[in-house]
């Protein structure tokens, strides 16, 4: 009964979507209010059945219903609780109904909050979201229906596949696909401008608050996936240019090229028509993102099950909506009308500079992860495009960016002064200088690219603290002026310098990782001990465990320093009987911002256990980098002038004092 | 400065980001991707010792010979020539004989390959892509022996 309760409630989504992509189009059309209001409620009646049969799929997963396919296929009845809720997105049939309730959930944010957008501006968002909807309705009900019954319930489930089963999953892809999906906000509010011949400030300012959250859920969405992949895949790496990892990076690089393109559009009408461009690239990058990893072209952790007709789908969805944005984007945008003038040395030019090189780059990972499909689709001839080509490519125009990075925020608008600039950042560089100098002199030998690494790193989170002590007047105002210029800064101007921050944490997570992490593989017998960067690990053998749904070999490790115990580490291989797979479980052990990483590998003949250990200096800064991103952002929409919905600030506020 | 000449200088600045972009992409493809080459093809083409490249197909049954220091020796097969393989480290999870197997390397100057990673499926139900490619190149493949008993 609730599976068909499920797909009925899918169904009449369907309906209602059919509705809202018509209605409101005429109601605009004719400036027929009653048409046009017609999409605040069925965006929300929409969201409302969504959620009954995701609800309804979730319960067939909490009571083990295995005359459901999916839930046979992709649950155990002694799988614990958490992992039978977060087993509902771990297949292709249930992550695309999260997908779609995420869609209908930003729907029913706009109809909600959306109430001082102009009345057919509104209406249009919202018909061109539902245009996005009814496509992903169909080719879930057509192609990959979760609600499917067998005719004979087998007694168990197949379980879910054994790497799924972790926390992860419960953060990963709802954060990823609040990114994904977040995106298609920006772009309905670029269709609808498009359609409606019309854009200005104000629209920049109703777009940045939802590319913004879309931006902070992807950017954590991709954090955690990395951290996710690190400590479960066995092998201490944290990026491995994979092309499902490029297909959540390139939609970031473009949303992050969007939100600073949008800036420039709200505080100087300017960059309008490319501000457009990269609202509609944004999404349609995490279409192609989808498009890779649910249609099976690429085989990877990612990929549930491949389906030909699932592909031709999602190819055919990808065609008609990034095909049919362009060309409406080729046809249109010529009408916009042009914005303001400004100078290269400039806060704008500065922005343009980075759009510049966010999307250069992103067209480099882009070449790298589809190359290979369009060669072997043309020549049959298979290749791969690993790290070195990133690094090669993604590496040098990624590296301007960060040396310009400090300059941007500090230069003014309209016409800037880059020497006066230069000299605000005189002690970031004086700090990069005298860090390159101690790694120089620290490390003696190794990569030469170390130091100026530390150093870029330094300079990027010293700009950072220049920008705030600047605009407060730091070390140059007494005390109380300095508090007081704080809490008037706008919130905004808090974000650009805390994500800026964010960003040089992680730079200096990457560069120590990658250039000092030390590893050890051996073979170990119990009693004997391997030393890493002074740090003991003693094994003190093999100990059986019987999980709920796993039994498992722990090897159990002291780890001492100077003699001194300071942990246990008991990383463990785990066999699942049921889908008669096993899995590798490392264990971390966390000093400060670096981390001890050990994890096993085969058992031999004579009683030793192969292990794989690592010393990782600084690598949670990586992800530390990303939360503080996060949190900038999150300062940044709390900025009252982009808070969805409040009314317009008073006029006297509305030249920007500090900036 | 006028309009024109602040376009002209975007329109150059852009060009020359993009044509710096291109010069990358083109060195950096002619530099670092690796060829998946199966068996056969490794029999085949006669490359060049030193050639980086992956190599797929399945880890030969009875093959498998592990030595000191966590040295390996197996064979890679696709049903029709076998390439002996040697690798020093880990092996992940669900490397086993008669599964499929991805070993990314170089061939040495006596024909073996020496890998320096090896991957195995990320799941029991399926084979790498590029590995069944090749078994079905050489017959050696049933559509569904890949899956175990999937009912799908």
């Amino acid at each position: 009964m609730i599976p068909e309760l499920g797909h009925y409630a899918l169904v009449l989504a369907l309906v209602l979507a059919l509705i809202q992509s018509t209605a409101p189009v005429i109601g605009a059309r004719t400036r027929d209010a009653a048409l046009m209001n017609v999409a605040g409620s069925t965006a929300l009646a929409q969201f409302g059945f969504v959620a009954i049969a995701f609800g309804a799929l979730t319960a067939c997963y909490v009571t083990s219903d295995f005359s459901v396919a999916n839930v046979f296929e992709n649950s155990h009845s002694q799988m614990p609780l958490v992992y039978k809720f977060t087993s509902v997105w771990g297949n292709h049939e249930g992550s695309m109904l999260l997908w779609v309730l995420i869609l209908a959930f930003f729907g029913a944010l706009v109809a909600l909050f959306g109430n001082n957008l102009p009345a057919t501006l509104k209406a249009n968002v919202l018909a061109v979201q539902s245009w996005i909807a009814t496509a992903f309705y169909l080719f879930i009900l057509f192609t990959s229906n979760p609600f499917l019954r067998l005719p004979d319930a087998p007694f168990e489930g197949r379980d879910l596949n054994p790497i799924l089963q972790d926390i992860g999953l419960a953060v990963h892809p709802p954060m990823l696909y609040l990114g994904y999906v977040g995106f298609s906000i920006a772009f309905s509010f670029a269709i609808a401008a498009l359609i409606e011949g019309r854009i200005d400030a104000a629209w920049a300012r109703w777009v940045r608050p939802w590319t913004l959250l879309a931006w902070m859920c992807l950017t954590l969405g991709i954090a955690m996936g990395s951290y996710w992949a690190y400590y479960e895949l066995g092998w201490g790496g944290w990026w491995f240019w994979d092309p499902v990892e490029n297909a959540s990076l390139m939609p970031w690089l473009a949303g992050t090229a969007l939100l600073h393109s949008a800036v420039v559009m709200e505080k100087r009408n300017a960059l309008k028509v490319w501000t457009l461009l990269l609202a509609i690239l944004a999404f349609s990058l995490s279409l192609i993102g989808t498009f890779l990893v649910r249609s099976g072209v690429l085989t990877s952790v990612h990929t549930f099950a491949s389906d030909p007709t699932r592909g031709v789908f999602i190819l055919m969805i990808l065609v008609l909506f990034i095909g049919g944005g362009l060309a409406l984007y080729a046809w249109r945008a010529p009408l916009l009308k042009q914005g303001g003038l400004f100078a290269p040395i400039s806060r704008e030019g500065a922005l343009v500079f980075n759009n510049l090189f966010l999307t250069t780059a992103c067209a480099t990972v882009f070449i790298g992860t589809l190359y290979p499909l369009a060669l072997e689709a043309l020549t049959d001839e298979k290749i791969s495009v690993g790290a070195p080509f990133f690094n090669l490519t993604f590496g040098p125009l990624f590296l301007p960016l960060l040396v310009a990075m400090p300059f941007g925020p500090l230069l003014a608008w309209k016409r800037g002064d880059i020497l006066g600039v230069a000299q605000r950042l005189i002690a970031a560089c004086a700090l990069a200088a005298v860090g390159i100098a101690i790694v120089f002199i620290a490390v003696g030998e190794g990569s030469v690219l170390a130091p100026f690494g530390i150093g870029l790193a330094l300079f990027v989170i010293a700009g950072a603290l220049t920008d705030l002590s600047e605009r407060t007047g730091m070390f140059r105002l007494p005390f109380a002026t300095v508090r007081q210029r704080a809490s008037g800064l706008p919130r905004s101007a808090w974000g650009t310098a805390v994500a800026h921050f964010g960003l040089g944490v992680t730079l200096l997570g990457v560069v120590c990782e990658s250039n000092w992490n030390e590893e050890r593989i051996v073979a170990l017998k119990p009693t004997q001990t391997v030393s890493i960067r002074g740090y003991d690990l003693g094994f003190d053998g093999v100990i059986p465990r019987q999980g709920p749904n796993f039994r498992e070999q722990i090897a159990r490790f002291t780890v001492k320093r100077n003699g001194e115990m300071i942990g246990v580490m008991e990383p463990s291989k785990r066999t699942f009987p049921s889908r008669s797979t096993s899995t590798t479980e490392a264990a971390l052990l966390t000093r400060g911002a670096s981390q001890i990483y050990l994890s096993l590998g085969d058992s031999n003949a004579d009683g030793s256990i192969a292990v794989r250990l690592y010393h990782k200096p600084l690598v949670l800064l990586i992800w530390l980098g990303a939360v503080v991103m996060v949190l900038g952002g999150a300062l940044s929409l709390s900025d009252r002038r982009l808070r969805v919905g409040a009314p317009k600030p008073a006029a006297k506020f509305a030249a920007q004092p500090a900036e | 400065m006028t309009r024109k000449q602040r376009r002209l200088v975007l329109i150059g600045v852009s060009l020359g980001v993009l044509g710096l972009a291109a010069a990358l992409v083109l060195s950096a493809l002619r530099e670092s991707i690796v060829f998946f080459n199966s068996p056969t093809d490794v029999a085949e083409k006669n490359l060049a010792p030193g050639t980086r490249i992956r190599l797929g197909g399945l880890v030969k049954d009875g093959s498998l010979v592990r030595g000191d220091n966590l040295l390996i020796r197996f064979k890679v097969t696709d049903g029709n020539k076998d390439v002996a393989v040697t690798y020093q480290g880990i092996v992940p999870d669900l490397f086993r004989e008669g599964q499929g197997v991805v070993a990314e390397g170089r061939i040495e100057p006596d024909g073996t390959f020496r890998a320096d990673s090896v991957l195995a499926k990320h799941d029991e139900n399926y084979m790498p892509r590029e590995v069944a490619d090749a078994l079905k190149k050489q017959g050696r493949w049933q559509e569904g022996s890949g899956k175990s008993g999937a009912p799908k």
